[in-house]
């Protein structure tokens, strides 16, 4: 029988600004690469606090400094995220951050570490990490509708059985939760190359697939201006390559199976933005999965899908990767890393509603507490994404 | 009985296999899912799972078709049966 969404509902955090979050973590943030180190001190000091270490945030400018700010910011904001205490080399940037961080109503406190040095930044952070995690551990979950969840997806290492069966489970799930009004998010712009007319095509408006195509040719003159062949072994990967894909077209059309049979593309997203309204969302983004699935975390999203051909191991440190595959040998060689087995859909032992449901049944129990593969595993891949040099 | 490959639509140039260990000769069971209908075959490669085999006599130039869509171009001619992958089939994007 056809699982019935409506009236489903997960045990969730209720965060200041109304959004639902599944998990509860104090993060603290470093503003650039210097305060990784002042960071994570900080995080071996207070359990209960995760550090978040990243690569950049010195002498950035223009659109790729207001990507770097929308993301940590978003990140900080996301509702899986109780608390955040955020560490940069000088008190400005540190300051932008704290105040963005605070729009959603959720404890954050900033720490520089010019005229202070690491070793007083770390206690006077740590105190504050300590008081954090200490309010933190005194939220309780609270029942939730399902439609208060927000949901993303994007595959990676990629095989034909991505397109055969991993990327059309999703693809029934995603039917599902838009019928039944959630908030979804699917990207990759690259990565649609060959099937970008499907995509367009399933746009609600001609105005979203205007935008849309904008982007996408976008993207395209990036690639063409600045490749040096036809982009074999980066896209698709190796790793797509010796998992049977050929081609990038090939590659596309199995990726857009995500976006399933019904569900039409209600707006488009600049990256780490956050979407206006429920539906679903195309956002402009890198088809890298560290990349795209910090993107996501910092648009707001709560719990992701992520098909996987040939075994991506990717994890982030505040929204919980649920992993699918249809690959036998996969399954075989690497099921500590995979959430929801869908081989059986190509011997013809599930069909696609099953596959769907099983995704979802995984997706609920996920937003009530249960741990992910990766969670297990330690997997924080937390990466930014770049748009050119710094200054 | 085994699924060996998988074809999307009944128009398409290829199949995918989806069992491990699909060595040259054997007598091999396809699935095409659009249609559900069955079809059997002769590997004429050893091919990987997740690699592609030619499902009709392909020429080079022809354009390759999968889930009833173009997916690229083949640069040899391919024979039923053989493999098929970026050796003999190339993008015609970038």
């Amino acid at each position: 029988m056809a699982m019935n969404l409506k009236g489903s509902s997960f045990d969730g955090w209720r965060r200041e600004n109304g959004r639902m979050g599944v998990r509860n973590h104090v993060i603290i943030l470093p503003v650039d690469d210097l305060s990784n180190a002042a960071a994570q001190a900080v995080a071996n000091n207070i359990q209960g606090a995760m550090a978040i270490p990243h690569a950049y945030g010195r002498l950035q400018f223009g659109a790729d400094l207001d990507l770097h700010f929308r993301t940590l910011i978003g990140v900080g904001a996301n509702p899986n995220v109780a608390g955040v205490v955020v560490i940069g080399i000088e008190p400005g940037w540190t300051g932008k951050i704290v105040e963005g961080i605070a729009l959603s109503g959720k404890p954050v406190e900033g720490f520089a570490i010019e005229q202070n040095g690491d070793i007083n930044t770390i206690a006077s952070a740590s105190r504050a990490a300590y008081k954090m995690v200490k309010h933190a551990s005194r939220l309780r979950r609270t029942r939730a509708d399902l439609v208060e969840l927000w949901v993303s997806t994007k595959c990676g290492e990629s095989d034909t059985t991505s397109g055969l069966a991993s990327c059309p489970t999703v693809g029934n799930a995603f039917d599902k939760l838009w019928e039944n009004g959630n908030t979804l998010v699917f990207g990759e712009t690259s990565e649609l190359t060959g099937g970008e007319h499907l995509v367009a095509a399933r746009c609600r408006t001609p105005e979203i697939r205007d935008q849309f195509q904008a982007m996408f040719d976008r993207y395209q003159r990036m690639i063409e201006a600045n490749k040096t062949n036809d982009l074999s072994e980066s896209q698709p990967t190796k790793g797509n390559i010796e998992g049977g894909l050929t081609t990038i077209e090939e590659k596309a059309l199995g990726n857009i199976q995500k976006i399933g049979k019904k569900c039409l593309v209600d707006g488009v997203l600049d990256k780490a933005e956050a979407p206006t309204g429920s539906g679903l969302w195309f956002m402009d983004s890198s088809s890298a999965a560290a990349e795209m699935v910090t993107l996501c975390a910092a648009s707001g999203y709560a719990v992701h899908f992520f098909p996987t051909g040939q075994g991506n191991v990717i994890g982030n440190p505040i929204l919980p990767v649920i992993k699918i595959t249809a690959n036998p040998r996969t399954q075989r060689t690497m099921s500590e890393h995979i959430d929801v087995d869908v081989t059986g859909l190509v011997q013809k032992r599930m069909n696609m509603d099953d596959a769907g449901e099983a995704l979802l049944d995984c997706m609920l129990r996920t937003a009530d507490g249960e741990l992910t593969a990766a969670e297990l595993l330690g997997h924080r891949e937390f990466s930014l994404t770049r748009l050119y040099e710094s200054a | 009985m085994t699924i060996h490959f998988v074809v999307h639509d009944e128009g398409d140039s290829v199949g995918v296999v989806v069992v491990e260990g699909l060595t040259a000769s054997n007598r091999i069971n396809g699935w095409i899912m659009d249609q559900d209908k069955m079809i059997e075959f002769d590997a004429k490669s050893d091919i990987p799972i997740g690699h592609k085999l030619a499902i009709k006599a392909i020429k080079a130039g022809d354009t390759i078709m999968k889930y009833g869509i173009d997916i690229g171009k083949a640069i040899a001619d391919i024979a039923p049966g053989e493999h098929l992958h970026v050796h003999n089939v190339k993008t015609k994007r970038w």
